[in-house]
C-alpha cells in the first residue's frame, strides 16, 4: 500500500471519524454521512480518498455498496506509529542504562575538570 | 530520571527534547557506534537489532533491522547528511513495513547542560498532512498511555 496516500487521508478529521463509525462494523454512504452536516457527494469524495489510499473497500450487494475497514492496510500504519511512541520512551531508558555503564567504566574521560570522577 | 518532551514546530516538524547524566561525547558515541546502538535502540521490548549498519560519515548508509524473535520484523533504512562530534547528526530515514514510510529527515543536537547532555531532536516529515496524521491519528488510536507514560516525566 502506499502510506504517503494513507497518511494523507489520515489527516483529515471527518475521514478519521469515517473510520472510527467503520471500526464498528460495515455501512453505507448514506449511513456514513447521516452524522455529518454534509452533503452526500460530499461525504462520497472522502470516501474515495480513502478507498484509494487503501484504508477501506466497499463491496457490491443488490442495490447497496457498504463500505468496510481494511484491517491490514490500517494495522501497517499503526505500526508504524506506535514504533515511533514506544522506541522513544523505551529507548531513552535503555540509554540511561548504557551511558551509566559507560561512565562506571571510564571509557575516556571526557574533561579533565569532571567532578564526576571523583564521585564513581 | 527521564525528561522527555515531544512537541510539534510549524508545520511539518516534532521536536523531541531529553536530558541524560552523561557528557555528549559519550551519547554521541550511543548514537553513532553500532555495538553501542544495538544496546538501546531497540523499540518496544523483547526486540533486538540482529543487523546494525551505521556508517557515520556524510553520505554513509544506515540499515537496522529489528526481530521481535517471533519471526516478526522490519527494517529502517537511511543516510548521514552531515555529523560534527560530539554536537550535531543530520540524517533521512525511512521505515519499510515493508513499504517505506514518508522520509523524516532528522537533525539531532547534543548540548552540553551541567554535567550532562541535552539532546534536541527535530523531526521534518515531507508536509502538515504527514506530521498530523503521525500525531493524530495515534491519539485516537488507543495509544495515549505511551503519551501519559511520557507526560508524566515531563
Amino acid at each position: 500500500m502506499d502510506l504517503d496516500a494513507a497518511f494523507s487521508a489520515l489527516a483529515d478529521p471527518t475521514r478519521r471519524a469515517i473510520l472510527a463509525r467503520l471500526a464498528l462494523g460495515e455501512a453505507t454512504v448514506t449511513e456514513l454521512a447521516a452524522p455529518f452536516d454534509m452533503s452526500q457527494p460530499a461525504v462520497s469524495r472522502h470516501i474515495r480518498v480513502l478507498s484509494d489510499a487503501g484504508l477501506i473497500s466497499q463491496r457490491v450487494d443488490g442495490t447497496r455498496r457498504p463500505c468496510r475497514l481494511e484491517i491490514s492496510a490500517i494495522s501497517e500504519v499503526d505500526r508504524w506509529l506506535a514504533m515511533l511512541r514506544e522506541a522513544l520512551t523505551a529507548n531513552y531508558d535503555r540509554l540511561d542504562a548504557l551511558l551509566t555503564e559507560m561512565e562506571a567504566e571510564g571509557g575516556e574521560p571526557a574533561r579533565e575538570n569532571s567532578e564526576e570522577k571523583g564521585r564513581r | 530520571m527521564s525528561k522527555l518532551t515531544l512537541k510539534t514546530e510549524g508545520d511539518t516538524h516534532v521536536v523531541v527534547t531529553r536530558r541524560f547524566a552523561a557528557r555528549p561525547e559519550k551519547v554521541y558515541r550511543a548514537h553513532t557506534e553500532p555495538e553501542l546502538l544495538k544496546k538501546w535502540l531497540l523499540g518496544p521490548e523483547g526486540w533486538t537489532m540482529p543487523v546494525c549498519i551505521n556508517d557515520a560519515r556524510p553520505g554513509g548508509k544506515i540499515r537496522y533491522e529489528w526481530s521481535d524473535g517471533k519471526g516478526g520484523g522490519f527494517y529502517l533504512t537511511g543516510e548521514f547528511i552531515a555529523l560534527e562530534p560530539h554536537s550535531r547528526i543530520e540524517h533521512v530515514e525511512r521505515m519499510h513495513l515493508p513499504d517505506p514510510t514518508p522520509d523524516n529527515h532528522v537533525e539531532t543536537r547534543f548540548a552540553p547542560d551541567g554535567q550532562g547532555t541535552l539532546m534536541t531532536m527535530r523531526m521534518t516529515l515531507p508536509d502538515a498532512a504527514t506530521r498530523e496524521a503521525m500525531l493524530a491519528t495515534g491519539m485516537e488510536d488507543g495509544m495515549e498511555e505511551s503519551y501519559r507514560r511520557m507526560e508524566k516525566v515531563l
